[in-house]
């Protein structure tokens, strides 16, 4: 055991007096207390990138809006969860991801399943007011098992982090810059080319959208085998 | 080497300078060398063999004299005599002007009394120009190194960092946070190795003040930094310079090797136990990669992109150790600082913003160039003194300040002071100093337009809304100039300005939407004007709705 002493905070999350350990996130504070903060990059278990900008929280007495999976608790901190500007912002973020790619969960592999899908009805976006984007992005299905659509993904890059921080294959990455921005595996080759992956199939997991999916579960995949019915009722004579 | 040898190379420079009756200063930074300024110089040292003169002329290649638009420059006898737009075949007018004191063409002669010239106030750039950046003994001679041997043997750290605080001075990479306070954070951060990094990664569209410091007086940023080092207690320096500058690369390169071969960068410097390395490290043309977050990764070799911030750079830096990362032009103050003491620095400026702050001045003036001036000049004496006004008796419409980050201001706010704080009250930003000027000819739209695209084109992707913010805000811009937007769209934009500013990730999105917010706020008419009249006041775009009336 080591000895090093853990320093306790005591703090006020959306009213809730919480205490935590100094080496804790907000977020992680708010979810031991029952307090709801939307994420959608951060996985717990993985690394944390504030990237999404869902999880800003308003903190008393700070000028910008932190995110609340890396903010560190402090002594005395109070911390805003919900309020109209948090919510306009969360709104338009979400807007944003609809509006970037192509995100029609009609015909969605993870349809019902799905993490922007669950927020968005959580948070209450149902249509968006910006216009759609929707560049045409390439299917990567080289993969025997896997297939990776880049028009459902939001650029979270939990693929890639699990891939380096656990797997330890970092065959995923990102290139580009921008809108343009897209994970790749290995220098940019196809998945099904990749000397790096392992085909474990972790990053499919934790993709929070269907941009990284299963072979064979799509809607267009979803095929029924209709050949008997012309002889239906042949089958029942025989039956009788 | 020690304080000895410093003087007497310092001397020996000066007395052989002096050994000729004239120098002719030939101006070869990229500006000028781009209009041929080293043909220029061939030709006067060849006819000055020619005519037996070498040996009461001397030629000499120098920094960037400010006045970049007029060039090639030339000046002679202490910038008595100045020349502009010098060709070769000027050579021997040049050199009948400077020696036989014969009036040269009119074409050629530049006023030295120029209110451009006069109305600055050189700290930075007080080498630029004057001595000769591939050789480390003219900046010896010019001081150079002085505050450096000064810091490692009769100052502790702490007083090092206390001159620096007492002068007041701020960041010049923008954001204006106090640098004796960043000094002072990295000093007392706990590690077994710590790291001074330079920002040289400027990448604003116009501005290149960090270039000409580098390619007219690179020992100043070198001396600067291990001034820092010594007070922060680093030992391992880092120069990340963007590639598009290779000029600058080229003579940081030189500068250091000569520093290095002279005993005044590396192991004991100064025959103390100081120790300090610099290494130049290359961006790939990734304008986020200024960010200090991003600039840190791509050293440690990643992707250069952002991350939250705390832990800042002074706690949890390069490789995680603390770092102190400072901006060319702030670690080119430094000498001059230690040299003639804080307090003096703090006597230049205003209350908030001391010293003097370098421009590049762009756009619709009669002057473009680089300028330094005191903090607290008004922008109607920047632009209209300094840069001469506007040309073709046009009237003057907005400037913009800080690039892309910053915003546009317009003519009633003409007289506030250029401090951080007035900027950023009429919602511009000090930003690293380019200045772009615009006339009753620039629409506002289209400018706002300018310089989205740049934002969207240049967001690293990281945060969502940096990533998708632009891109929208561009799209809906380039509409209202296309005259296909509605009243609808006025909103989304307001909407969308106030959520990324306040949401991204980094200084990149934060402050991307300040020049549609400026324009937003002073140009709205101009906004209405392609919404609601399918008119561009200025007649730069050509919103449809106009087309298909003239159809009609």
């Amino acid at each position: 055991m080591n000895n090093t002493a853990i320093e306790i905070c005591t703090l006020i999350i959306e009213n809730h007096e919480c205490g935590g350990r100094a080496d804790q996130t907000i977020l992680e504070v708010a979810e031991e207390n029952g307090i709801f903060i939307p994420t959608l990059c951060r996985l717990s278990g993985l690394s944390n990138i504030g990237a999404c900008r869902m999880c800003l929280v308003e903190v008393k007495g700070m000028n910008k809006l932190m995110p609340a999976c890396v903010t560190k608790v402090q002594e005395g901190m109070v911390v805003t969860v919900n309020n109209e500007r948090l919510a306009e912002h969360r709104r338009l973020a979400l807007e944003m991801l609809f509006s970037e790619r192509n995100h029609i969960c009609s015909v969605c592999v993870t349809n019902g399943h799905c993490d922007l899908q669950f927020l968005a009805q959580k948070l209450g976006v149902n249509h968006i007011t910006m216009p759609y984007i929707h560049p045409l992005m390439p299917v990567d299905a080289s993969h025997p098992r896997f297939l990776a659509d880049h028009n459902r993904c939001i650029l979270c890059t939990r693929c890639v982090r699990v891939c380096q921080e656990v797997e330890g294959a970092h065959t995923w990455d990102i290139m580009g810059r921008g809108t343009k921005a897209r994970v790749i595996t290995d220098l940019n080759r196809p998945w099904g080319e990749s000397e790096s992956c392992t085909g474990c199939g972790k990053c499919v997991q934790v993709c929070p959208t269907g941009a990284l999916s299963e072979k064979g579960q799509a809607a267009g995949e979803m095929l029924k085998r209709r050949t008997f019915l012309p002889y239906l009722s042949m089958m029942r004579e025989v039956g009788k | 080497m020690n304080q000895d040898d410093l003087t007497s190379i310092a001397a020996q420079t000066k007395q052989s300078e002096n050994r000729y009756d004239h120098v002719i200063k030939v101006c070869v930074a990229a500006g000028c060398l781009s209009a041929n300024s080293e043909q220029v110089k061939t030709q006067l040292e060849s006819e000055l063999k020619q005519r037996g003169l070498e040996t009461c002329c001397k030629v000499k290649g120098v920094g960037c004299m400010g006045l970049c638009a007029a060039g090639p420059l030339v000046s002679a006898d202490a910038n008595e005599l100045m020349f502009q737009g010098v060709t070769p075949a000027d050579a021997s007018a040049v050199i009948d002007s400077v020696v036989d004191k014969k009036p040269a063409p009119a074409a050629i002669v530049m006023d030295s009394q120029l209110d451009f010239f006069t109305g600055q106030k050189k700290i930075v750039l007080e080498n630029s120009g004057e001595i000769d950046p591939e050789r480390v003994e003219d900046y010896i001679a010019a001081d150079g190194y002085e505050a450096l041997f000064h810091c490692i043997t009769k100052l502790k750290p702490l007083g090092v960092i206390e001159q620096v605080t007492k002068s007041g001075l701020r960041g010049r990479g923008g954001a204006g946070f106090p640098t004796g306070l960043k000094w002072t954070t990295v000093a007392k951060a706990q590690g077994a190795r710590k790291y001074v990094i330079c920002n040289a990664d400027e990448g604003d569209p116009g501005a290149f003040m960090d270039r000409s410091v580098l390619e007219s007086d690179p020992h100043r940023v070198l001396e600067g930094m291990a001034i820092a080092a010594y007070a922060v207690g680093a030992s391992k320096g880092f120069i990340y310079c963007r590639a598009e500058y290779p000029l600058a690369v080229k003579r940081l390169r030189i500068a250091i090797r000569q520093a290095e071969n002279n005993g005044l960068l590396g192991m004991n410097i100064g025959d103390t136990h100081f120790d300090f390395k610099i290494e130049v490290r290359l961006g790939a043309g990734a304008f986020v990669c200024g960010e200090e977050t991003a600039l840190i990764a791509s050293i440690e070799g990643g992707r250069g992109t952002p991350r939250p911030r705390p832990p800042f750079p002074a706690q949890e830096g390069l490789w995680k150790s603390p770092t102190l990362i400072n901006n060319v032009e702030t670690f080119a103050n430094i000498p001059p600082i230690i040299r003639r003491g804080g307090d003096w620095f703090a006597s230049i400026g205003t209350d908030k913003s001391k010293g003097t702050k370098v421009f590049a001045l762009a756009g619709r003036v009669n002057n473009t160039g680089l300028i330094e001036v005191p903090m607290g000049i008004t922008l109607r004496e920047i632009i209209f003194k300094l840069g001469g006004g506007i040309p073709e008796g046009r009237r003057f419409k907005a400037v913009q300040s800080g690039g892309p980050s910053g915003g546009c201001v317009p003519e009633q706010y003409l007289d506030i002071p250029v401090d951080y704080d007035s900027l950023a009250s009429v919602g511009s930003i000090m930003g690293s100093g380019g200045m772009i000027v615009m006339d009753e000819t620039s629409c506002m739209v289209d400018v706002a337009k300018f310089f989205m695209d740049f934002c969207m084109s240049e967001s690293c992707g990281k945060c969502v809304p940096c990533r998708v913010g632009t891109t929208q805000m561009h799209n809906i811009l380039e509409r209202i100039t296309q005259g296909e937007a509605g009243p609808q769209d006025l909103d989304l934009l307001t909407r969308l300005t106030s959520m990324v500013k306040a949401a991204s990730l980094c200084g990149l999105g934060q402050t991307a939407p300040n020049p549609t917010l400026t324009t937003l706020r002073y140009f709205m008419d101009e906004y209405r004007a392609h919404i609601e009249e399918g008119r561009c006041p200025a007649g730069i775009c050509h919103p449809a709705k106009v087309e298909a009336e003239v159809g009609a």
